[in-house]
């Protein structure tokens, strides 16, 4: 396990030390107003969505399934609350029913792989696909804009810390403890390794498949309400854009093998941030525009290269 | 007799940490079917992969038509004149008869294929082989059987003078087997020699001129199908010979009521139906060769496997078994002869496989606590001795007997009342076996009911109470009590004129 994390956590530690040097001032922090201050705030703040979903997306990975609607699914979050609001509600309840369609979104995509056996990768592209759509119905293809103090707080309020980032370490802690304490952990890596051998032994893959998906839908639903909360309002159509792909990316790059099996709830924290602290660096050191998805790609690859001997060592120590 | 077309001479091949073949040689003439026989891991396949150079030898010689080769795969080995059908067909289902004939080899005029001339040409081949379809049609409008026998044409499409089927009828029913036998007999009066690979015996007397057997990687012996009984067969394939007896130290205990019953239990295409009862406190050896059907029995009566016929009443009352679940329910374990496909979950602790059964009774809610978990695992790791005596080892790290008794221990902490073991003694070294043998005779004597799956006659005859023998996916007879002896099992087993040997000799 040590050894898994050595290099994302190198990986992390470089980019960290890159901006420093680019950017003596990186690591300085500031107190105002009660509220912490500096560019590392900033990652983590920024962060905050894409390491929620990646918590989803690691349990869904480890029962060797991938969801790619969650990007859609953050969307739709943002405009149901925000059309909620706008059109004269309380912002909990319009969280609230955020919430429990996202949920039902979750059932849906587990009801696709799971009863219906489709390849989840085909069964979670349909929503990925139509949730912009249904996303697009609800805000009646408008930007939907909301003035709520409330709402805004989830996104971009302050309890010395930023509030969304909060509410992913809490998820994280809830999932750790939650996957610890009960088998619930236990079981997703038993049909995640293999789930033939799961199911004779009496193990209800269903369910356990099932609850990945809903599970995973409603961290993107949360990711979503920050999203759009940050800034107040609800785009369908950019919202949570491409997110899918963050979260996957660090999902692997902490660690975690697409094959399903074992995963690393530590890993993705760390794959989140370098994800996001990739994003800051570009700015920083002032790589133009135009190549920085091909300079993210670049990092991308040299870590996942970086661990792959790693793992292939790990592999051949253990006779097939 | 002609000179042989295939000569293997002296041929080893070794694969990491083991000899999958040892010294054998191997001829085939032309225009002869040659059967190869031998147990699950004897060196059919391996030897089949050294003629087509897909394995390399660690020594030995391959002659081919006279000169000493060494194909490269079996791509070359198909060009030099040497075609490979294996169980699965490995075509194109999407695309017609005549281009998977003639794939990769397609007849072109101005640089395009000319489907014309394709058509043709195939509906020479299949005419051949005696197959009326239509080479355009799609080859997946085709049951699997025509399918089959499309793959067969077109590997002789390439005037191949060695044809090797390799489990071809596995999939097959009756008529299609006779259909293929057919084409087998155009084929070998041409002067191909076909190397036929399968496990029912019927068809080997049916079709085959001589017999070559492999045991453990090495050569039994090569006979003339006509001279070499059923029971000389099965001896040689499972390494007994007849009226050799170890003494059978049998346990004495009266078993008690009924606990499973089946009634007509059966499965289309993988087991007929069969009735089966088993009491409380005994052990019911199932034997038969591979492919007989007796894995089959044990995946319905455990509901791995949907019958479509019969019912099974557990103490006299219906149960409808929809999958492992419902059959857990009622206090069945199974636990699959295949340790690394369907057993272990191999990256996973020794600690987890241990408890995972009864975890995933327990649902996802109510974790075993650790400090049942870990007096489980103590307890079961002293009781099987499981080495090393760590839970924490990854379980794909153990030795696969090791692997065996944590899967047994699986299914003991769940306490069921009938376990059914399929192969739980399979290449596990020889004191662990023993261990596993007495284990299963102690827990009948506490009860518990046994089915005990296992290709080894003396296991069965020794352990079980009563034997129920499988012959071609039926089951055959079931013999009572005491009076069982391994060459009572080995007769019925080789069936046909076996029987009547047996009795004779």
């Amino acid at each position: 396990m040590k050894n898994r994390l050595l290099w994302p956590v190198l990986a992390l530690v470089a980019l960290l030390v890159l901006n420093v040097v680019v950017t003596p001032s990186f690591f300085s922090l500031r107190l105002q107003d009660g509220h912490l201050y500096g560019s590392l705030i900033d990652i983590l703040r920024n962060g905050a969505p894409t390491l929620l979903i990646a918590l989803g997306m690691t349990l869904v990975i480890a029962t060797r399934g991938i969801d790619l609607s969650v990007g859609a699914v953050a969307a739709i979050a943002g405009a149901v609350t925000c059309t909620y609001i706008a059109s004269g509600g309380d912002p909990w309840i319009g969280m609230g029913l955020a919430l429990l369609l996202c949920a039902a979104l979750g059932l849906w995509n587990g009801f696709l792989v799971s009863v219906l056996g489709i390849q989840p990768i085909i069964a979670t592209l349909v929503l990925m696909t139509a949730g912009r759509g249904i996303a697009m119905l609800i805000t009646e293809g408008q930007i939907v804009t909301v003035d709520s103090p409330t709402y805004r707080e989830v996104g971009a309020g302050f309890l010395v810390l930023p509030i969304a980032i909060l509410i992913s370490l809490a998820v994280l802690g809830l999932v750790a403890l939650v996957t610890r304490k009960t088998a619930l952990g236990l079981l997703i890596e038993s049909v995640g390794v293999n789930p033939a051998a799961s199911r004779l032994a009496g193990v209800k893959a269903r369910t356990i498949i099932w609850t990945v998906y809903v599970f995973a839908a409603l961290c993107a639903a949360v990711a979503g309400l920050m999203i759009s909360s940050n800034v107040s309002a609800a785009d369908a159509n950019n919202a949570g854009l491409w997110i899918e792909m963050d979260a996957i990316l660090a999902v692997v790059i902490g660690g975690t093998s697409l094959a399903g099996g074992k995963y690393s709830l530590t890993g993705t924290l760390l794959g989140a941030l370098i994800i996001q602290t990739l994003t800051t660096t570009v700015y920083t050191i002032g790589i133009a525009p135009e190549i920085t998805l091909v300079f993210k790609a670049v990092v991308v690859i040299a870590v996942c290269l970086m661990q792959a001997p790693i793992r292939i060592r790990v592999r051949q120590g253990v006779p097939a | 007799m002609t000179e042989p077309v295939v000569d293997m001479r002296g041929i080893s091949v070794e694969f990491p940490g083991v000899k999958a073949l040892q010294e054998v040689d191997f001829r085939l003439f032309p225009g002869e079917v040659h059967a190869l026989m031998g147990e699950n891991g004897a060196g059919k396949s391996t030897l089949i992969k050294a003629l087509t150079g897909v394995h390399p030898l660690a020594a030995g010689e391959v002659r081919y038509a006279g000169g000493s080769v060494s194909f490269g795969g079996p791509a070359e080995a198909q060009a030099a004149g040497i075609s490979t059908v294996y169980q699965e067909v490995n075509l194109c289902s999407n695309l017609t008869v005549a281009e998977n004939i003639l794939l990769g080899r397609e007849p072109r005029k101005f640089g395009r294929i000319d489907g014309k001339t394709m058509r043709a040409r195939a509906a020479e081949m299949l005419a051949r082989i005696g197959l009326h379809i239509d080479p355009g049609s799609v080859l997946e409008s085709h049951p699997i059987a025509v399918q089959q026998l499309v793959a067969i044409a077109r590997a002789v499409a390439v005037d191949a003078r060695v044809l090797v089927l390799d489990e071809p009828t596995s999939s097959l029913d009756v008529d299609e087997v006779a259909e293929l036998f057919r084409i087998i007999r155009v084929l070998r009066d041409e002067g191909v020699a076909v190397l036929f690979v399968t496990h029912f015996l019927e068809q080997v007397y049916e079709i085959s001129d001589r017999i070559t057997v492999l045991r453990n990687g090495r050569l039994v012996g090569e006979h003339a199908t006509a001279t070499f009984s059923r029971i000389d067969l099965v001896s040689a394939m499972l390494g007994r010979e007849m009226g050799v007896l170890e003494e059978i130290e049998r346990r004495t205990g009266t078993p008690g009521d009924p606990l499973l019953v089946a009634e007509g239990l059966g499965r289309k295409g993988s087991v007929a139906p069969f009735d089966l009862e088993i009491r409380s406190g005994e052990v019911v050896g199932l034997a038969g060769l591979l492919g007989s059907g007796r894995t089959e029995v044990a995946r319905l009566l455990f509901g791995a496997d949907k019958a479509d016929s019969g019912r099974v009443l557990v103490d006299g009352k219906p149960v409808h078994l929809r999958g492992p679940r419902s059959a857990i329910e009622v206090g069945i374990a199974f636990s699959s002869e295949d340790r690394k496909a369907e057993g272990v979950v191999a990256d996973l602790s020794v600690r987890d496989n241990l408890i995972l059964a009864m975890q995933a009774a327990r649902g996802w809610l109510r974790p075993v606590p650790r400090k049942l978990a870990d007096e489980l695992v103590a307890k079961y790791m002293e009781m099987l001795d499981i080495r090393p005596a760590n839970p924490d080892a990854v379980v794909g790290t153990l030795s696969g007997g090791n692997q065996q008794k944590v899967l047994l221990a699986r299914w003991l902490v769940t306490e069921p009342r009938l376990l059914i073991l399929d192969e739980p003694t399979r290449g596990i070294d020889v004191g662990a076996k023993a261990q596993i043998q007495k284990l299963v005779a102690d827990l009948a004597a506490e009860g518990m009911a046994v089915v005990f799956i296992s290709a080894e006659l003396e296991e069965v005859v020794r352990i079980a109470d009563r034997v129920v023998v499988m012959r071609d996916r039926q089951k055959v007879a079931e013999l009572d009590g005491g009076a069982v002896g391994v060459d009572d099992v080995m007769a019925l087993i080789a069936g046909g004129g076996g029987v009547e040997k047996a009795v004779a000799s």
